[in-house]
């Protein structure tokens, strides 16, 4: 938990920051707007943590959330008596993504990032291929409502948000989570003391295709359909949850953080709207703050000599 | 399991049998692929081997040659540039604005010294401020992105004639770009094996510990790879320029250079995670993914087909290294 400290602490100063400019911010349905809008990218986050913690990275749930928009927008075609049927196939679509990354990374010992990378130039080829290079077809009211609509006072994204939430800190508090992380910190030891290693990162591949499934239902009816939704969104999922303090190259970071990471990317962006830096001297902003970010998070870092895991190298681990 | 320093390496001449392997593959493979393709396009009702269509895969890949060559250093070193797409569009625009105002040389040595500034800057981050590759070069991509899309909506500048014959010129069927990549090529090559510099890349990619423990200033290495990363992504952008007639602020992502380089490194048998690989496996895996574009529009076929068949090269073709490695590793 003490690794997750930063991340919450500038979490709340830019949200003081947002609320001392925009005081609309501070009632419940400014904020409840606000995490609505968050909730995709929080919900990715949640899942691609899975991966990231096992040591491993997925690059392809950008192009398989623009892949879960496409393929409902056509099913559907707005006729609302798809929309469950089309939803639990969503679902699937996302867990076979899934589990085929982790089932590559592992069996064939493929590094996960050209895993993902070849699964992303597939997914995206293969969905324009399947609608002729635009999307087509149109989402239902009832689709729409789950990424746009209220239960009440509070938006559905934000009760699906806290359910992932909950099943991803029940999940890593089981012998689930420990087995990952294990497995993320020393694979080789983790795998010699009886751990499945293999097993546990196919789960946690299939647990952020999942993710990237609930984050385009949540996108599409929040944004609608279109070919560009989910792009750049594995840089900004991978980005929140190293934000949060999570060590790319496995073993350290909790969920929670990462989800806060997404949090903290998205109040961000808010905050540089608010201050009308907008468009493209937005990213300029955002390079140099991630930057600084993980920066400052490794100066905190206890030095420890030989620790192959320490953050500057890209090191892809090999599986035994 | 990870390879020992080259230098030690070098030494037995099975252990470099066993370090060309990929290379040896990857240009199996490429043979493979030409002659497929020609049989697949004389079926087809077309020709295959024409001047034009020679000429045409060698333009094709030699920008993104350029860069994977230059993104070869980095991987070896154990990290990777995530920023040279941005860099490529940036250093276009430099280019190209350099070129309105002053002479060709001046503004070739300004973008020379852009692109070294932003190696280095990739460099520093990653060792002295201890960012990971991946968080530091995106960081870097996204300043970059920033302010060349504050700056420009649409293409900039002007170059001059004589430097836009570096595009199209060729001598017989050989381009001038195909030169100019055949020259950074050689010279990384030159670089990596026969220099002290080269083995330390190796050396660092191995195993970062083990050689700063022999003595290696690992950070001056690493931060020296992104440099020369760098480096090689200006040419890329000087290359584009001069296509273009001048710079432009998209040229780098939708050519998407920075993963397409990565792939193309690891498609020539580079080990992502560093120490093992070199420079020849990158130039015949940019050449597959040329030969295969080159066929795929030969044959017509629809564009997002030829998206998948490169995300399943690429898969497939790791998978068949890494099974190498291992057999290799069971039997020694």
């Amino acid at each position: 938990m003490k690794r997750a400290l930063p991340i919450f602490t500038v979490l709340l100063v830019l949200l003081i920051a947002i609320a001392a400019s925009n005081p609309y911010f501070l009632e419940p349905p400014g904020f409840l707007a606000f995490l609505k809008r968050a909730a995709p990218l929080a919900i990715l986050a949640a899942g691609q943590y899975f991966v990231i913690v096992a040591g491993e990275f997925d690059l392809s749930v950008g192009s398989l959330v623009t892949v879960e928009v496409v393929v409902a927008a056509r099913l559907i075609d707005g006729d609302d008596s798809a929309t469950w049927p089309v939803l639990a196939l969503l679902i699937v679509i996302g867990l076979l993504v899934g589990l085929a990354n982790g089932v590559i990374t592992t069996a064939l010992a493929v590094p996960s990032f050209i895993t993902t990378l070849g699964m992303m130039l597939i997914l995206s080829g293969a969905v324009f291929l399947w609608t002729g290079g635009a999307p087509r077809g149109a989402l239902s009211e009832g689709f729409r409502a789950f990424g746009r609509e209220e239960l009440g006072p509070i938006p559905w994204s934000v009760l699906i948000l806290l359910v992932v939430g909950a099943v991803a800190i029940l999940l890593m508090r089981a012998d689930f989570g420990r087995t990952l992380i294990a497995a993320g910190d020393n694979r080789r030891a983790a795998s010699l003391s009886g751990v499945r290693v293999h097993r546990a990162t196919i789960f946690a591949f299939a647990i952020s295709g999942l993710s990237a499934a609930i984050a385009g239902i949540l996108l599409g009816g929040f944004a609608g359909v279109s070919a560009q939704i989910g792009q750049g969104l594995e840089f900004q999922a991978i980005t929140a949850v190293v934000l949060g303090g999570v060590v790319l190259g496995g073993g350290r970071g909790s969920v929670v953080a990462a989800m806060a990471g997404a949090l903290t990317l998205e109040a961000l962006f808010t905050l540089l709207n608010l201050h009308g830096i907008s468009g493209a001297l937005e990213f300029t902003v955002q390079g140099v703050i991630i930057i600084a970010a993980v920066a400052v998070g490794a100066v905190r870092l206890p030095f420890r000599p030989g620790a192959s895991i320490s953050p500057p190298m890209l090191k892809t681990k090999e599986t035994p | 399991m990870k390879a020992r320093p080259q230098a030690v390496q070098l030494r037995g001449g099975r252990v470099i049998a066993h370090l060309r392997d990929p290379a040896q593959a990857i240009y199996l493979a490429l043979f493979a692929v030409l002659i497929i393709g020609w049989v697949l396009v004389t079926i087809d009702g077309g020709q295959f081997v024409t001047t034009e269509n020679i000429v045409g895969i060698q333009q094709r890949s030699a920008a993104l040659g350029i860069v994977a060559v230059g993104q070869t250093l980095a991987i070896l070193a154990g990290s990777l540039d995530l920023s040279v797409a941005y860099l490529i569009s940036l250093t276009s625009l430099v280019a190209a604005e350099a070129m309105t105002g002053g002479g060709m040389v001046p503004a070739i040595a300004v973008v020379l010294a852009v692109s070294a500034l932003v190696g280095m800057v990739n460099g520093l981050v990653i060792t002295k401020l201890k960012v990971h590759a991946f968080i530091a070069t995106l960081g870097v991509a996204l300043i970059i992105k920033g302010v060349v899309e504050h700056r420009y909506d649409g293409p900039a500048g002007d170059v001059t004639d004589s430097f836009q014959r570096l595009g199209y010129d060729r001598i017989g069927p050989v381009p001038v770009s195909a030169l100019l990549w055949a020259g950074v090529a050689v010279a990384v090559w030159f670089l990596l094996r026969r220099t002290r510099l080269g083995y330390r890349i190796y050396a660092v990619g191995g195993d970062e510990e083990v050689a700063r423990l022999s003595g290696v200033r690992t950070d001056r290495v690493v931060i020296s790879a992104h440099v020369l990363c760098s480096i090689c992504a200006g040419i890329a952008g000087l290359l584009l320029a001069a296509r273009l007639g001048a710079g432009s602020p998209t040229v780098g992502t939708d050519g998407g250079y920075d993963l397409e380089s990565i792939a193309a490194v690891v498609l020539g048998g580079t080990a992502l995670a560093g120490g093992r690989g070199g420079v020849a496996g990158t130039v015949g895996g940019v050449l597959l993914l040329a030969v295969l574009d080159s066929i795929f529009n030969q044959l017509e076929v629809n564009s997002f087909f030829k998206d998948v068949v490169r995300g399943v090269v690429i898969v497939v073709a790791v998978a068949v290294y890494a099974r190498r490695a291992r057999e290799r590793r069971t039997t020694a």
